[in-house]
């Protein structure tokens, strides 16, 4: 291998680590706030794809109808726990955000779906038909557990992960699909191209970052959820609803995976279990970070990436296998340092 | 379940395929389930009891499958020879990830466990060796004598055997003395140590037990397809099997073999139906699984089985106890130094939680530890059990220093202690718990517990626990659950399960704390009596009249520090701790 490959591969595997880096905050903020390890990231992040590339090829995605059932699960359920004290101004509130919302972002994706909306247009209402589903799971799944231990929620986690794959493979069929790049721009540096693609993938995750540091840094919700996950009980205490806290730290969950969908859509082809993988490599990254800190978990991620287009490029088939082992020495040096581990929690 | 139903079923059970009316694909179904069943029993010792969740059964089942798939087409074995080698596979690859993963805290564990789950997925389906993505084909089918098992029908009984016989030495196990100290695991792993339970330890033996008994189900997958490829040994699958033994109930038995059944069916029909209803082929059933699961961890989070059965009974089992008395530890002569403090010191960042404080404890003596709350008591007590690390000074006890000694450790010498947060395993009987601080007063081990050898030393173990639970004052609640016991009990089951440990020192954090008078008189008549024999108490207590009637001598902390010591009547009217009780009387 020479220098040039080296870099190549580098390259590859920023950007891949970039998008990792994406799923690995969210992970680390939804775990923070809520507890749950939040394994239907990865879906997030092919419904994003899945639903991008649809409304590129000028297709009326199939997940619109997923938004719509899932808002309607959802508005059943938070009915199901307003029972016995349902105020007007409440259930006003739960029904705009459940039905209404999605009753309009059909309506808007059935309008625009087909005419040319741009690259812009289509990843918003990528977004706006993805980033809904993951507060309403909230709802749905993890709000009546709220109160039970980390490793049930995961378990529930993991439930959420095997239908919504189920259900993506319903939506958007066993085929794969790739959306066209954001840009055809290519830059050279020396002996070195850099597709436009790439700079937008860094630039996208860059931004991102930035606005979840001003967001927890400068904002009276950012700093509300920052006490949640710092102490639940305390935060309930000073009147923060933890219900709220953990559908807003769902909503970005689901915005940041429709992101990281939007993003590497045109870099690859995106099947309906394609996801699961993707945030998987976001966990390790997280795990790395020890799942509560951000900058730690963006630095592994771009690891893990680096790690992953190196070993592509030597020992491709045992790719995965080198990734989901790259965690085993971090691991070991997790446990000599920390006694062994109780499980009152 | 009533005694003696149970053979009778698995009999009835295992004459199924004698009926021939029952078709041949009901059959596969059940060695499918039986198959299944076998890991599940294997995931309620590791999650339900020892509190481990992974999500990883299906890579130990591959170890097993692959080991055998190679022996006998490559080697030429034959299938029951392999038998123990895939078991010894999977067992000695569970040895090795757990090595490098078990320490975690449980929800990295299970990360931990998709991790290499995936991992192992893709090393299956990559080395040349184990066939590729193709898999190793033309595996010989189990015989016996000239009969090849080929078909559903024979296989059966195969099956269901190994169920059975799993289904036992895993009952047994769980009723002995290891497997009192793997269910603490879950719930009272901090008390199981202070009696002597090496976690590490006990956390790997409840690993490498789901494993080997996945690398069973392995090789019963391998000969009954008769080829092996990764996907039955992908991530997808084991989380799959964690989800029967939480439908059936992750903390009974029973409900691994009831959830094998009702999901094998359910998911073989879902197969059948569901792409009707898409139009399509695919893997829809995960749908509904997905959602399953969910639902029952909301609506039945403890499953299915105790939803129907415990309806109808509930038996604990029954520990008459017998046998000669367990032998006693000589205690140390009357008046003999026992615990020896010097220049004890933690600090938790900031904050001095005991400072400088010197301590000593002489046989046969009952000493009495008070101050406000916050004054450093409770952390006074973890520091003499060595469950924390002082940050400077040292503890002696009989001679022998007790820093870098672990919990176990320090149980073996002779001190037991009860908590301020009780922890107790709530959903072991009173009985059993108390017999937990018997743990290193047998010997057996878990082989010896799965083929029952153990009983006499078991009965000995029970017979002590009935002993000193009668002692205690609470005889009649032996078979209850000890969260069914009011708080105040609880206290109390905690001191018969120290005296179980046969202590030379005996540390009791707050154990007159919601006691009536006449219980608070009897505990003080017990602890007299304890005394009187040559055991030596330390305890915290916040009621002054206990305190000042039952000790023979008083240390009274404030601000971490000792602030005074002296005899109960001199410390009472001492001004300094006066006024730290009550604040100056200016």
């Amino acid at each position: 291998m020479d220098a040039d490959i080296a870099l190549i591969l580098l390259q590859d595997g920023v950007v891949n680590g970039a998008v990792y880096a994406l799923l690995a905050l969210s992970l680390v903020l939804v775990f923070s706030v809520t507890r749950v390890i939040l394994i239907p990231q990865g879906e997030f992040v092919a419904y994003g794809a899945l639903t991008y590339a649809a409304l590129d090829a000028g297709k009326v995605p199939g997940s619109i109808w997923m938004l719509g059932l899932l808002g309607v699960a959802a508005c059943l359920a938070g009915l199901w726990s307003m029972r016995h004290h349902a105020s007007r101004g409440a259930v006003l509130r739960l029904l705009a955000g459940t039905l209404l919302l999605p009753a309009v972002v059909i309506g808007v994706t059935l309008l625009l779906a087909g005419r040319a909306i741009g690259v812009a247009g289509e990843a918003v209402l990528t977004v706006l038909i993805v980033a809904p589903m993951a507060p309403y799971l909230y709802d749905i799944a993890f709000k009546p557990l709220a109160e039970a231990s980390v490793l049930t929620l995961l378990i529930a986690a993991v439930g959420t992960h095997l239908a919504l794959m189920g259900v993506g493979l319903v939506l958007f069929g066993p085929e794969g699909f790739r959306a066209t790049a954001f840009s055809d721009a290519v830059l050279s540096i020396g002996s070195q191209t850099i597709q436009g693609q790439s700079i937008w993938v860094v630039a996208s995750t860059a931004t991102t970052m930035l606005a979840l540091y001003l967001f927890f840094g400068f904002t009276l919700f950012g700093k509300a959820l920052h006490a949640t996950a710092v102490n639940r009980l305390g935060a309930r205490l000073v009147g923060i609803s933890t219900a709220l806290s953990g559908r807003i730290a769902f909503g970005l969950a689901g915005v940041i995976g429709a992101m990281g969908g939007i993003l590497v859509a045109p870099l690859t082809t995106v099947y309906y279990d394609s996801g699961f993988l993707i945030g998987l490599k976001g966990f390790v990254a997280a795990i790395v970070g020890g799942m509560v800190s951000y900058p730690l978990a963006a630095l592994a991620a771009v690891l893990v990436g680096v790690v992953e287009s190196f070993s592509t490029f030597w020992a491709s088939a045992f790719k995965e296998v080198i990734v989901f082992t790259v965690i085993l020495p971090v691991l070991l040096v997790r446990s000599l340092r920390s006694p062994v581990a109780e499980d009152e929690e | 379940m009533r005694r003696g139903i149970g053979p009778i079923l698995l009999l009835l059970w295992l004459c199924v395929p004698l009926v021939q009316a029952v078709p041949s694909f009901w059959l596969t179904l059940a060695d499918y389930a039986g198959i299944s069943a076998i890991i599940a029993i294997g995931i309620v010792v590791l999650t339900g009891m020892g509190g481990i969740t992974s999500f990883g059964q299906a890579t130990f089942m591959g170890f097993g499958a692959y080991a055998t798939a190679l022996l006998t087409t490559q080697a030429g074995w034959s299938p029951w020879l392999t038998l123990p080698v895939a078991m010894a596979a999977a067992g000695l690859a569970s040895l090795v990830i757990g090595a490098v993963t078990l320490r975690l805290s449980g929800h990295y564990l299970a990360l931990g466990t998709i991790a290499w789950s995936v991992a192992f997925f893709y090393v299956f389906g990559n080395l040349d060796v184990l066939g590729r993505n193709d898999g190793i084909s033309g595996i010989p089918p189990l015989r016996i004598g000239s009969t090849a098992l080929l078909d559903s029908r024979s296989y059966y009984p195969v099956v269901w055997i190994a169920v059975g016989i799993v289904f036992l030495l895993t009952r047994n196990l769980l009723d002995s003395r290891i497997g009192r100290a793997i269910r603490a695991l879950h719930g009272g792993a901090a008390a199981a140590s202070s009696f002597g339970v090496g976690l590490a330890g006990m956390r790997m033996l409840a690993f490498a037990y789901a494993a080997v008994l996945a690398g069973l189900a392995g090789w019963l997958y391998a000969h009954m397809q008769r080829s092996v490829s990764p996907t039955p040994f992908g991530l997808n699958q084991g989380i799959e099997y964690l989800l029967l033994a939480v439908v059936g109930g992750l903390e009974r038995l029973p409900g691994a073999v009831l959830g094998a059944l009702v999901l094998t069916v359910v998911n073989d029909r879902l197969q059948d139906l569901l792409p009707l209803l898409f139009g399509s082929q695919g893997n829809y059933e995960t749908i509904v699984f997905g959602f399953l699961l969910v639902l029952v961890l909301q609506t039945a989070p403890a499953g299915l089985w105790p939803l129907i059965v415990d309806r109808f009974s509930r038996h604990a089992a029954a520990h008459p106890g017998g046998g000669e008395p367990l032998p006693n530890r000589t205690l140390p002569q009357p008046g003999a130094l026992v615990l020896q403090a010097e220049g004890l010191r933690k600090v938790f960042g900031g904050l001095v939680a005991v400072s400088d404080l010197s301590l000593e404890l002489h046989a046969g003596e009952i000493v009495g530890l008070i101050g406000p709350n916050g004054a450093g008591k409770s952390t006074t007590f973890d520091l003499l059990t060595s469950v924390a690390t002082p940050t400077s000074g040292a503890v002696h006890f009989l001679g022998a220093s007790l820093s870098h000694r672990a919990g176990p450790a320090v149980a073996r010498l002779g001190i037991a202690r009860s908590f301020q947060h009780v922890k107790l395993v709530g959903g072991m009987s009173v009985l059993e718990n108390v017999a937990l601080g018997a743990h290193l007063r047998g010997r057996a081990g878990p082989i010896r517990a799965m083929l029952r050898l153990d009983r006499v030393e078991e009965a000995r173990l029970f017979a002590e626990a009935h002993r000193q639970l009668a002692r205690v004052g609470l005889a009649g609640l032996e078979a209850l659950p000890a969260r069914s016991l009011a708080l105040g009990q609880q206290r109390v089951v905690e001191i018969a399960r120290a005296l179980c440990l046969d202590p030379v020192l005996l540390l009791l954090d707050e154990p007159a704390a919601g006691l009536r008078h006449a219980e608070k008189v009897e505990l003080a008549a017990l602890l007299r009596t304890l005394r009187d024999q040559g055991v030596t108490v330390l305890l915290v207590e916040h009621d002054m009249d206990f305190v000042m009637n039952l000790t023979d001598r008083l240390v009274v902390m404030n601000f971490g520090a000792k602030l005074a010591e002296g005899l109960p009547a001199v410390i009472g009217h001492n001004p300094a701790v006066i006024e730290a009780y009550l604040g100056s009387v200016a």
